[in-house]
């Protein structure tokens, strides 16, 4: 099985796919420390982004590790330690 | 006496035009939306045909963000709502947030986003379940969307009535207004011309099953046999005169008496009650019959209803005692759309003094009512009423007025 690895471009598209874009914010400028709230996303958005997140990757994600005042980075940190851990249990 | 509810701006979206211009051009020549339904293929439905609004593209008006969260009817109520502000000449931002409210109706909610969240679940899981279907499928979900879009935090809510609900949601408005709240945006879009929405629509056992698009709707026409669905509606923009007079806003007119009434239990031997209806919205306008100067009927094309309508129009007007139009002939039935297009129709009336026909009918001669038919017909037309009756009992009348 190839190492999955969760990059931001993943989380852009998934992003998109489930919640759209604010046509105020720029997802291809500098967002990985900004809160998803500034980026437009409310409690809902991350809802959807998150359940997409775990569809596509086939993991389980707790509700906590995405929040409107977390960053992108953030939760790609999250869900990266997520795959290396479903790797090491293998 | 109570403050004045004036109409200071529309937004229209119909089968037979999108936007008011297009809608009234169209409707005043008697030119009709109706058509092969083009959303999903119908070729298996014993009903083909529907009212489907032209060229609608909502990624011209509506961010990703908001088409990712909203059902069809949504992004054309809320592209509406743009348009009827815009109309007014109204930016929220010149109003307090709780100035200003919203007032829509619904007869269906969000069908088309509902059927594919339903498909996902059935065929992928539960996981798959937009987050969105929480509320986009929700009757309530055009108020609070166009309250979301527009800031607006004033007295809102949704009104459930078939299609009744548009003329009950205006009265909501009007009664918000009088409450002393100067804004509210109201009216009503609906649109289910989806399979899922098909079925249901099929199940009420009313839609025409005629496969000619001129032949399928015709209200007190001897070939009457039922109605074809549409989808669309119209969002006016209600304001309370003072406001108005402050701007200097035009007013298109004013939302001067409604009624509501409930039919009595089927058997009961009782007359329906559209007749009260009618006479309870004059009396709330201080008009007499006389006053009127043309009534948008239902139009059901469900003979035993035509003929409901026709005696309760009669018994308050006379033998063709008013002229009297359908101009949902050429829209289809819009359900809770249909009474706000019907205003927004009859307020275009009043402004061009033009009365729009009723397409494709030729009256019965049973029924003792002025169908217009044909032709437009001109003449000054200052007051107009509006029915409207929902499946299952509801009449509403509302008596519009040149402000």
């Amino acid at each position: 099985m190839p190492d999955k690895v969760f990059t931001l471009d993943d989380l852009k598209r998934i992003l998109i796919a489930g919640a759209g874009a604010d046509e105020a914010v720029d997802l291809d400028g500098d967002i990985l420390q900004q809160r998803f709230d500034a980026l437009g996303y409310e409690s809902l958005a991350l809802l959807e982004t998150l359940s997409r997140i775990e569809n596509e990757f086939d993991i389980a994600l707790d509700d906590g590790v995405l929040t409107e005042e977390s960053t992108p980075a953030q939760l790609i940190d999250a869900v990266n330690a997520v795959l290396e851990a479903a790797r090491l249990a293998v | 006496m109570s403050a004045q509810a004036l109409v200071t701006g529309l937004g229209i979206a119909a089968p037979n035009g999108l936007g008011t211009d297009d809608f009234w051009s169209a409707t005043r020549s008697g030119k009709s939306g109706i058509g092969r339904i083009t959303r999903f293929d119908a070729s298996s439905y014993p009903a083909q045909l529907a009212g489907e609004v032209p060229g609608f593209q909502a990624e011209q008006y509506l961010s990703s963000q908001i088409r990712s969260q909203t059902d069809h009817m949504t992004r054309m109520a809320l592209v509406a709502s743009d348009w009827a502000l815009a109309d007014a000449g109204i930016t929220p931002e010149q109003f307090d947030a709780y100035d200003m409210g919203v007032v829509t109706a619904s007869s269906s909610g969000g069908f088309e986003f509902g059927q594919g969240e339903l498909q996902k679940l059935w065929s992928l899981g539960r996981r798959h379940v937009s987050a969105y279907q929480s509320f986009a499928w929700f009757y309530a979900v055009n108020s609070g969307q166009i309250s979301i879009r527009h800031g607006m935090k004033g007295p809102s809510g949704v009104v459930v009535s078939d299609q009744a609900g548009g003329l009950d949601a205006l009265a909501h408005a009007r009664r918000q207004i009088r409450g002393g709240t100067p804004v509210i945006v109201s009216g009503a879009v609906d649109a289910s011309i989806c399979p899922w929405g098909w079925a249901a629509q099929l199940a009420g056992g009313r839609v025409s099953t005629a496969e000619a698009p001129d032949r399928a709707f015709l209200p007190f026409d001897a070939e009457a046999c039922g109605h074809v669905p549409g989808e669309g509606g119209a969002i006016l923009v209600v304001e309370h005169a003072d406001s108005a007079k402050r701007r200097g806003a035009r007013a298109w007119g004013e939302l001067a008496g409604y009624a509501a009434t409930f039919d009595p239990k089927p058997g009961s031997g009782r007359e329906p009650a559209l007749h009260k209806a009618i006479e309870l919205a004059l009396a709330d306008a201080r008009s007499a019959p006389g006053d009127v100067d043309v009534v948008f009927a239902d139009a059901a094309a469900v003979p035993e209803l035509d003929r409901q309508e026709a005696d309760a129009i009669t018994a308050v007007f006379g033998p063709r005692g008013v002229p009297v139009t359908a101009p949902k002939t050429m829209t289809g039935r819009l359900y809770s759309g249909a009474g706000p297009l019907d205003v927004a129709a009859a307020l275009l009336s009043v402004r061009d003094g033009v009365i729009p026909p009723t397409a494709h009918v030729q009256q019965a001669p049973g029924y003792a009512i002025d169908l217009v038919t044909g032709q437009p017909r001109t003449g000054e037309v200052r007051t107009a009423l509006v029915l409207a009756r929902g499946h299952g009992g509801f009449n509403s009348a509302l008596l519009v007025r040149a402000a």
